[in-house]
C-alpha cells in the first residue's frame, strides 16, 4: 500500500499537505510527529474515513478510492484504535464475526463454528480469551487483541495501529508487541503510531517523521536514534525534557490519612508539602486514579480523612474541595476534563463561572478575556476561542484543561496522567509548567504511568500495587528498578 | 489590549475577524437553528395573514397570545430541563391538578389570595417529587414523568371528580384576559415578556445557565468541574412544577373553569415547541429565543387553522406532525449544511492547491 502526495484540509486548516509513504508487507512502519502533525488524518485517509482532497492511495500499485470504511475493509485495511469500540453485550466471538457470522442450516448462525474459528484466531495470536464471555469488562488490552483477531479473520493485509499502547501496562505492551511481530512475520504491512520512543525503536523497521501536516524524513530505524527523531519532529532541539527545579518544601498542604474505598484502594496515607511534587506510580489498575478522585471528592471514600491546610474536607463534595484550594486535572480529557461540544472559552472558565460573573451576570466577553490570558500563558493554539474544544488537537485540549484548573488558583494540584497522548514539545511545556508551579509554592500530586516522567519530575514517589501503597521513595532512591519492584508488589526490594 | 500582537497564538485567526467579521458573523447567525425557526415563523405569519381572513387583526393577535400563554410559560423552564438532558412530561397533569385543587379550595371558601400561593407551593412540591425520583433514585426522567403524568392527572380527578367549578369572581377572570389600560396588549403578554426575559437571562447570561449546558452535554465533566449535577437538576424540576402550577392558575381563570381534565395532553405541545425551537432532545444544545419562536410558530399555525375552521381533532394530528418535523428538520438542515461545506471546501482546494495560510512556525518560540 502506498500514499501518494495526499493532501487534506478542514476549512482553513490544512491537516495534511502532500504526504507520500509506503507500507510494505512484513515491515513495521512507524509514523511519528507531534500532536496536530497530521498523523490521525493519515490514519483516516487509509481507513476510508476521509477522502483526500488531492493525491491518492495505491494498493499493489493500483490506484484505489477508499470513500467509506467499508471500502477500506474490503481492500484489506484494518485499524486498531487506542480505544477499541466493541459491542459490550455481545460475546467475544460475536464481536469478531459481527456482520460475517458463519451460517449453518437454514441460515442460522453457526455458533459452534464461530467459537472454533475464534479459538483458532487466538491460537494464531498466541493469546487466550474466552470466546463466550461478553466484551464488557475486558481490559483495553484484551479488547485490542479482539480487534486484531477481527482483522486477522478478514485476512487484513494492512494493519494500522493508532497509539495502541497508550492505555496498556508494561506486560500488556509486551504481549501486544509479540502479537504485532508475529503478524509482521506472516507478511502483514503495519503502520504503527506511538508517542513512546522506546516502543517505536523496539518495534519498527522504518520511521517516517511528520511535522505540521507535511513530510519531514523517512529512514530505516537502524539509522536513527531518539535524539535525532525528536529533533526532526520538533524542528529544533528540545533542551531539557524534565526541567525540575530544586525547591525547599514548605508547610504541609495536603494530608491524606487512612483513605479507603471498597474494592478500589485501602488505607492510603500520605502528605504533600508546598513546593513538592509527589508522584503516584504503579501499574494501570493499581488504584492511583481512584485515590486522587476520592481526594478531590468525585468519588466518596468509605473511611479515612483528607485535610487541606489543616481543614478536613467533607466526603464526596468536589465543590468543597475546590473551595479549599484543590484542583483535579482528570485522567480522561474527553470524558472528564472537557465538555467537547462547548467552546474553548466556556470550557476554560467552567470552574470559575461564579468568580467571573458580576451581580450574577456572566458575559461572553468576561469568559473570553479570562480565557485569552490563560491561552497566551499556556500557548494554546486555537483558531477562535468560540470554537468547540473538540476541534483542537490533543495537546491543546490538555492545555485548556490545565487552564481551566490553574485559573482557580489552587494550592494543591492533583494531576492524573498529565501528558498522556500529547506530543513531545507540549510534554516539555507541561513539565516546565508543573515545575514552575511547584516552585511558586503549589503542592502537586501527579499520577503517571510513564516512568521517565515520574523519575524526572517527582520529589517523592509513592508506589501503589493492588490498591495499597507499597513504597514511598525519596527522589534519590527512586529508580526504574525500585519503582517497578514496588509496583509489581515485591516489597522487600523497596525496603 | 497588548500593543504588539503575538501571532500563532490563541488569537492567530482573530485577525481574520477584522476582514470578514460582519458578513461571516451574520452568515453564521443566519445559519443557526434559531434563525431557521424564526424564519419559519415569519413565513407562516405572512402566509396566514394572506390566506386566512381576520388572522392579521389586533383582536386575533390578542387571542393568539392568550391561547399560547400556557404553553409559552411552561416551555421556558422545560427548555432548561431538556438542556440538562432530562424531560418533564407531567407538566400538563400538574396544571390539571392545580386547577382541580384551586376549584376545590374555592368551593371550600378560601380567598383566591390564599389559594394562589398554596397552588404555586403545591406545584413546586409536585416538581420536587419528579426531581427526587430522577436524581436521588436515579430513574430516567422519561419514565418517572410518564408515571407522574398519570398519577397527578388521576389525583386531579380524585380531588374534583368530573365536576367543574366555574363561579370564580369576575374581577379575577376578566383580569387575566384584560388589556393594559389604553392599549390592546393583554396583561399576560407583559407577564410572558417578563418571564421570558428572566429565563433568557438565567440560561444565557449566568453561571447557572453555563452549568446547565455542561450538565446536558457531559454530566461527568460537569461533576469533575465541581457542579452538583443532581442538585441542579432537582431544582430545575421544582422550577418546572412551579411554573406549570402558575399556568394552571392562569388556565383556570382564563376559561373561568376549574376542571380535572384541563389542558389534557398539553405536554405534547410544550415538548413540540421546545424541540421545534432547536433544543436538542439529547441535551446540551438550544436557546430560549429559538424556543419562543417555536411556541409562537406552533400557536400561530393552530390559530390560523382554527380560524380556517379546521376541527380540533385534526389540530391534534397537526401537533403530532409538527413534533416529528421538529425532530427531523434539524438533522436535515445539518446534513444540508455539511454537504454545502464539503462543496465549499472542494472549491477552495481546487482554487489554491498550496495555501500559504498555515505556513507559520509552530508557536512556543515567540512570546
Amino acid at each position: 500500500m502506498a500514499l501518494v502526495d495526499v493532501a487534506k484540509s478542514f476549512g482553513a486548516v490544512q491537516a495534511l499537505r502532500g504526504l507520500s509513504m509506503d507500507l510494505r508487507p512484513g515491515r513495521v512502519h512507524a509514523l511519528v510527529g507531534e500532536n496536530g502533525a497530521g498523523k490521525s488524518t493519515v490514519v483516516k485517509a487509509i481507513a476510508g474515513v476521509h477522502l483526500p482532497d488531492t493525491g491518492h492511495v495505491e494498493i499493489d500499485g493500483q490506484r484505489v478510492e477508499l470513500t467509506t470504511p467499508a471500502d477500506a475493509q474490503r481492500a484489506g485495511v484494518a485499524v486498531i484504535y487506542q480505544e477499541p469500540t466493541l459491542f459490550p453485550d455481545l460475546s467475544v466471538a460475536e464481536n469478531i464475526f459481527m456482520g460475517r457470522q458463519p451460517l449453518g442450516r437454514g441460515r442460522r448462525i453457526d455458533y459452534a463454528t464461530m467459537r472454533e474459528r475464534t479459538e483458532d484466531l487466538f491460537a494464531r495470536l498466541g493469546v487466550y480469551i474466552d470466546p463466550d464471555r461478553p466484551a464488557s469488562g475486558l481490559s483495553i488490552a484484551d479488547q485490542q487483541l479482539i480487534e486484531i483477531a477481527k482483522a486477522l479473520s478478514r485476512d487484513a493485509r494492512v494493519l494500522v495501529m493508532d497509539e495502541p499502547t497508550a492505555a496498556l501496562s508494561g506486560t500488556e505492551v509486551e504481549r501486544m508487541f509479540a502479537v504485532t511481530r508475529s503478524l509482521r512475520d506472516n507478511g502483514a504491512a503495519i503502520l504503527f503510531i506511538s508517542h513512546r520512543f522506546d516502543e517505536i525503536f523496539a518495534l519498527s523497521d522504518e520511521i517516517t517523521v511528520m511535522r505540521d501536516g507535511g513530510f519531514v524524513s523517512h529512514a530505516p530505524t537502524a539509522e536513527l536514534d531518539i535524539d535525532t527523531v525528536v529533533r526532526l519532529m520538533v524542528g529544533r532541539e528540545v533542551t531539557t525534557l524534565f526541567p525540575k527545579q530544586e525547591v525547599t518544601p514548605g508547610e504541609v498542604l495536603l494530608e491524606v490519612d487512612g483513605l479507603t474505598r471498597d474494592a478500589a484502594f485501602e488505607d492510603v496515607s500520605f502528605s504533600v508539602r508546598a513546593g513538592e511534587i509527589v508522584a503516584l506510580a504503579g501499574l494501570v489498575g493499581a488504584g492511583r486514579s481512584e485515590v486522587v478522585r476520592a481526594v478531590f471528592g468525585v468519588d466518596r471514600h468509605d473511611s479515612g480523612t483528607v485535610r487541606v491546610a489543616g481543614r478536613t474536607l467533607p466526603r464526596g463534595r468536589p465543590a468543597a474541595a475546590m473551595e479549599a484550594g484543590l484542583a483535579l486535572v482528570p485522567e480522561d480529557r474527553r470524558q472528564q476534563g472537557l465538555v467537547m461540544e462547548l467552546s474553548v472559552q466556556r470550557n476554560a472558565t467552567l470552574t470559575r463561572r461564579w468568580a467571573l460573573s458580576r451581580l450574577g451576570v456572566l458575559t461572553g466577553a468576561a469568559e473570553r478575556s479570562a480565557t485569552r490570558s490563560w491561552a497566551r500563558r499556556l500557548h494554546v493554539k486555537a483558531a477562535r476561542l468560540s470554537d468547540a474544544v473538540a476541534t483542537l488537537s490533543g495537546g491543546n485540549q490538555q492545555k485548556v484543561v490545565l487552564a481551566k484548573w490553574l485559573a482557580t488558583g489552587p494550592r494543591v494540584l492533583l494531576i492524573d496522567e498529565p501528558t498522556r497522548g500529547i506530543d513531545v514539545s507540549t510534554k516539555a511545556e507541561v513539565h516546565r509548567l508543573l515545575s514552575e508551579l511547584a516552585a511558586d509554592g503549589m503542592a502537586v500530586v501527579m499520577v503517571s504511568s510513564e516512568l521517565p516522567e515520574v523519575l524526572g519530575m517527582a520529589d517523592r514517589v509513592l508506589v501503589m500495587h493492588e490498591g495499597r501503597v507499597t513504597a514511598e521513595l525519596p527522589r534519590a532512591e527512586a529508580s526504574e528498578e525500585s519503582v517497578m519492584y514496588a509496583a509489581t508488589g515485591q516489597r522487600e526490594a523497596a525496603a | 489590549m497588548a500593543t504588539s500582537s503575538t501571532p500563532a497564538e490563541d488569537v492567530a485567526q482573530d485577525g481574520a475577524v477584522g476582514r470578514d467579521s460582519l458578513t461571516t458573523r451574520l452568515g453564521a447567525l443566519l445559519r443557526t437553528r434559531e434563525a431557521t425557526v424564526i424564519g419559519a415563523l415569519l413565513v407562516s405569519l405572512l402566509t396566514a395573514s394572506l390566506l386566512v381572513e381576520s388572522f392579521a387583526t389586533p383582536r386575533n393577535a390578542g387571542y393568539l397570545l392568550l391561547d399560547v400563554a400556557a404553553v409559552a410559560m411552561i416551555a421556558l423552564p422545560m427548555t432548561l430541563v431538556v438542556i440538562t438532558a432530562e424531560i418533564d412530561l407531567s407538566v400538563a397533569s400538574t396544571l390539571g391538578l392545580t386547577s382541580a385543587v384551586m376549584g376545590q379550595l374555592w368551593t371550600a371558601g378560601l380567598p383566591l389570595e390564599t389559594i394562589v400561593p398554596l397552588c404555586l407551593l403545591m406545584g413546586a412540591l409536585l416538581g420536587a417529587i419528579n426531581g427526587v425520583l430522577v436524581t436521588v433514585a436515579g430513574l430516567p426522567s422519561l419514565a418517572v414523568t410518564i408515571g407522574t403524568m398519570a398519577a397527578y392527572r388521576g389525583l386531579a380527578y380524585v380531588v374534583l371528580g368530573d365536576r367543574a367549578v366555574t363561579d370564580f369572581p369576575l374581577s379575577w377572570t376578566s383580569g387575566v384576559t384584560g388589556d393594559v389600560p389604553g392599549t390592546e396588549i393583554p396583561w399576560i403578554g407583559l407577564v410572558l415578556l417578563l418571564l421570558a426575559a428572566v429565563f433568557g437571562a438565567l440560561l444565557h447570561a449566568t453561571p447557572l445557565g453555563r452549568g446547565l449546558y455542561a450538565i446536558g452535554a457531559n454530566p461527568e465533566a460537569a461533576r469533575f468541574a465541581g457542579m452538583s449535577v443532581r442538585w441542579i437538576k432537582l431544582w430545575m424540576f421544582v422550577l418546572t412544577g412551579t411554573v406549570a402550577a402558575l399556568a394552571g392558575i392562569y388556565w383556570t381563570l382564563r376559561y373561568g373553569s376549574a376542571r380535572a381534565d384541563n389542558a389534557f395532553a398539553l405536554e405534547l405541545s410544550v415538548v413540540a415547541a421546545v424541540l421545534l425551537g432547536g433544543v436538542s432532545i439529547f441535551g446540551g444544545r438550544g436557546s430560549l429565543p429559538g424556543v419562543i419562536a417555536g411556541v409562537l410558530l406552533f400557536g400561530s399555525i393552530s390559530n390560523a387553522l382554527r380560524l380556517a375552521s379546521v376541527s380540533e381533532e385534526a389540530l391534534v394530528a397537526v401537533t403530532g406532525l409538527l413534533l416529528i418535523v421538529s425532530v427531523v428538520a434539524p438533522n436535515l438542515t445539518d446534513r444540508i449544511r455539511e454537504l454545502r461545506a464539503q462543496r465549499a471546501r472542494a472549491r477552495v482546494a481546487a482554487q489554491s492547491p498550496t495555501t500559504t495560510r498555515t505556513e507559520q512556525p509552530t508557536g512556543g518560540t515567540n512570546a
